[in-house]
């Protein structure tokens, strides 16, 4: 008897499951759906699910239109250089913060938080002046770096919440075996975080290339990526929804793809010291 | 060698003195074992001497040599933690051979030694192993095999048998004795079970609050401990301590009596001391009788045979043995013997 209940319950959450997943899911697969339609089925009442005339004809269109592979350019090398050079500070910074903290690690800790809080729209004005004077606007460095600081206190918080997880005996245990801080960092400790590091530069990978306020904001052309492409699409032009769908589908399916790929370290990094 | 000498070291962080200024020589083999509740600073101490920690003043000498600013990689001392501190992402081999590899030594003599340490701690089948697949004791036993190789002036150890279950902790107490007997190399050993101190040691250093309160072999401590703490701290069941009017007949302040050191009889007859049996603990042996009703404030704890056949409540006698009477003043201190009548 119990255990029929507890069949029940089990197809019952599955079912409920699985509804909600849809639910989320539903916006990029009408999308992807509508990407294939031709431009007067995209927009009929009541809307096609499946039987409309599939068609490639608006991918041909956009990468006809716009240069796709340029924006893609933009995106990875903005999203991985952000990375990289978050990394190269939060490193060192967590370092330090969990293995010779001070009384005031917490408060810095909390005071990094904090800046996540600020509206980001807040500052808009004095940055964007501040890149016109210095001739920055639109510019790949600029916005690396600005996309850098923005992501930065959270992959400080990551690495940390690693890095404190690590036990300081098996550190200390290393400079008794002779290790310099070089090799204690090199041989001990990279390859004991690796897991660690990797998410966060996953997690920080696609919240730079998700990025879209600063992206729309501070570009123009050369330094555009493929948040501004598929920006491109929309307002002035009108009802091109299909075409729209298909540079939407195009500028999401990498990381799509790459977040498909690494869904375990994603979870893991997100979970992270929350279940312990 | 491994001569080991501690001037005026004094430990504090921030405001709190943890260590206050101490004094203490380790000679080249000796097996010393610094033991103290918890809290009391031995685990601070030797960090200090690990260098793991920097002293707030003094100096720290190892073998004539000055050490006091060096980082611990330079001082040429292993260390065994309490939990292990196995590298998690090396097998076995990896492990015992770090430092080695650290200090640059060619790989054919690595694997020599790593081999020769291996044997010795019956660990040989599990160098390719990684430490999460191995049981608390072979844990124990690469991070004792990555101290060896290393042939250091002196090893220090940090409670390393904490974390072992009863049986294995006495196998492992057997082991490093016999290690200590085999290297002949100077061990500092922190402890708070005066059980393992009494068992290995050439040299306890009894350590409260981050004081020194006695130095001295296992049975000096135990025949002579110069003052109340280490009266207390040495020996199991804890000797008896018992103040007022019954101290003040023998002229001091506190007189001490170990349980072992007891007569029980029962029923009437001969003896100082009647009162009634409260709990008694049968370990086999021995067994351990608590005697309330004495007269006495304190409770009296007696070690008798372990085939004794005393219940709850009986009425026993006993009868200490005055040779064995410790005696200590006011401030605690143990008084002269001269005095005694």
């Amino acid at each position: 008897m119990a255990r029929a209940v507890s069949t029940r319950r089990k197809v019952t959450l599955t079912a409920v499951a699985w509804t909600i997943g849809l639910l989320i899911f539903f916006p990029i697969l009408w999308t992807i759906l509508t990407s294939f339609k031709p431009e007067a089925q995209a927009i009929a009442d009541p809307p096609i699910f499946f039987s409309f005339d599939w068609t490639l004809e608006n991918y041909a269109v956009v990468q006809e239109r716009s240069d796709y592979m340029r924006y893609l350019w933009n995106s990875v090398f903005l999203s991985i250089g952000s990375t990289v050079l978050g990394l190269m500070i939060a490193v060192p910074a967590a370092w330090s913060m969990a293995f010779v903290p001070t009384k005031r690690t917490k408060d810095v800790l909390l005071w990094m938080l904090s800046t996540k809080m600020l509206p980001a729209v807040g500052v808009l004005y004095p940055i964007r002046l501040i890149l016109i004077e210095t001739g920055l606007l639109d510019t790949r460095g600029a916005l690396i770096f600005i996309l850098m600081m923005i992501n930065l206190p959270i992959i400080i918080w990551m690495l940390y919440t690693y890095f404190k997880e690590i036990p300081r005996e098996i550190l200390e245990a290393a400079r008794m075996d002779g290790a310099s801080l070089r090799s204690e960092i090199l041989y001990v400790l990279t390859p004991m975080a690796l897991p660690g590091i990797a998410s966060t530069a996953l997690l920080n990978v696609i919240l730079a290339w998700n990025e879209a306020f600063w992206t729309l904001t501070l570009t123009t052309v050369d330094a555009a990526p493929l948040t501004a492409f598929i920006a491109s699409y929309s307002s002035p032009e009108g009802l091109f929804y299909a075409k729209l769908s298909a540079a939407s589908t195009m500028a999401i399916a990498p990381i799509l793809i790459l977040g498909w790929f690494s869904q375990k370290q994603l979870v893991r990094g997100l979970t992270f010291g929350a279940v312990k | 060698m491994g001569r080991i000498t501690l001037e005026q070291v004094r430990k504090a962080f921030g405001p709190t003195e943890v260590i206050p200024p101490l004094d203490l020589e380790i000679d080249d083999g000796e097996f010393v074992v610094f033991v103290g509740p918890s809290g009391c600073g031995k685990s601070t101490l030797l960090r200090l001497i690990a260098g793991l920690e920097h002293i707030s003043s003094g100096q720290i000498q190892i073998d004539g040599k000055d050490t006091t600013r060096l980082p611990p990689a330079k001082r040429g001392l292993a260390m065994v933690f309490q939990s292990y501190a196995l590298y998690p992402h090396m097998s076995v081999r990896k492990n015992i051979a770090f430092p080695m590899r650290m200090a640059g030594i060619d790989a054919a003599e690595q694997t020599r030694r790593v081999e020769a340490a291996a044997k010795v701690l019956n660990l040989s089948d599990y160098l390719d192993r990684r430490p999460g697949q191995l049981s608390g004791g072979q844990r124990q036993r690469v991070a004792f095999g990555r101290a060896i190789v290393r042939e250091p002036a002196a090893f220090l150890f940090d409670e390393p048998l904490s974390n072992l279950d009863a049986a294995l902790r006495v196998g492992m107490r057997m082991e490093i004795s016999e290690l200590h007997k085999r290297l002949k190399t100077t061990m500092i050993y922190v402890t708070h079970d005066q059980v393992e101190a009494m068992t290995m040691a050439d040299k306890i250093v009894v350590l409260q609050a981050g004081r020194i309160e006695q130095v001295g072999s296992p049975l000096e401590l135990y025949n002579r401990p110069r003052n109340l703490f280490v009266a207390g701290f040495i020996g199991s069941p804890k000797m008896n301590l018992i103040a007022g009017a019954e101290a003040a007949k023998h002229g001091a302040a506190t007189i001490g009596i170990r349980p072992e050191h007891i007569a029980v009889g029962e029923g009437e007859g001969e003896g100082l001391w009647t009162g009634k049996v409260g709990v008694s603990e049968h370990l086999g042996s021995d067994t351990f009788l608590h005697i309330h009703e004495t007269g006495l404030a304190e409770t009296i704890t007696v070690r008798a045979s372990g085939e004794m056949a005393i219940h709850h409540g009986d009425t026993v006698r006993l009868a200490p043995d005055m040779a064995k009477l410790h005696r200590f003043d006011g401030q605690g201190l143990r008084m002269s013997e001269l005095q005694k009548h």
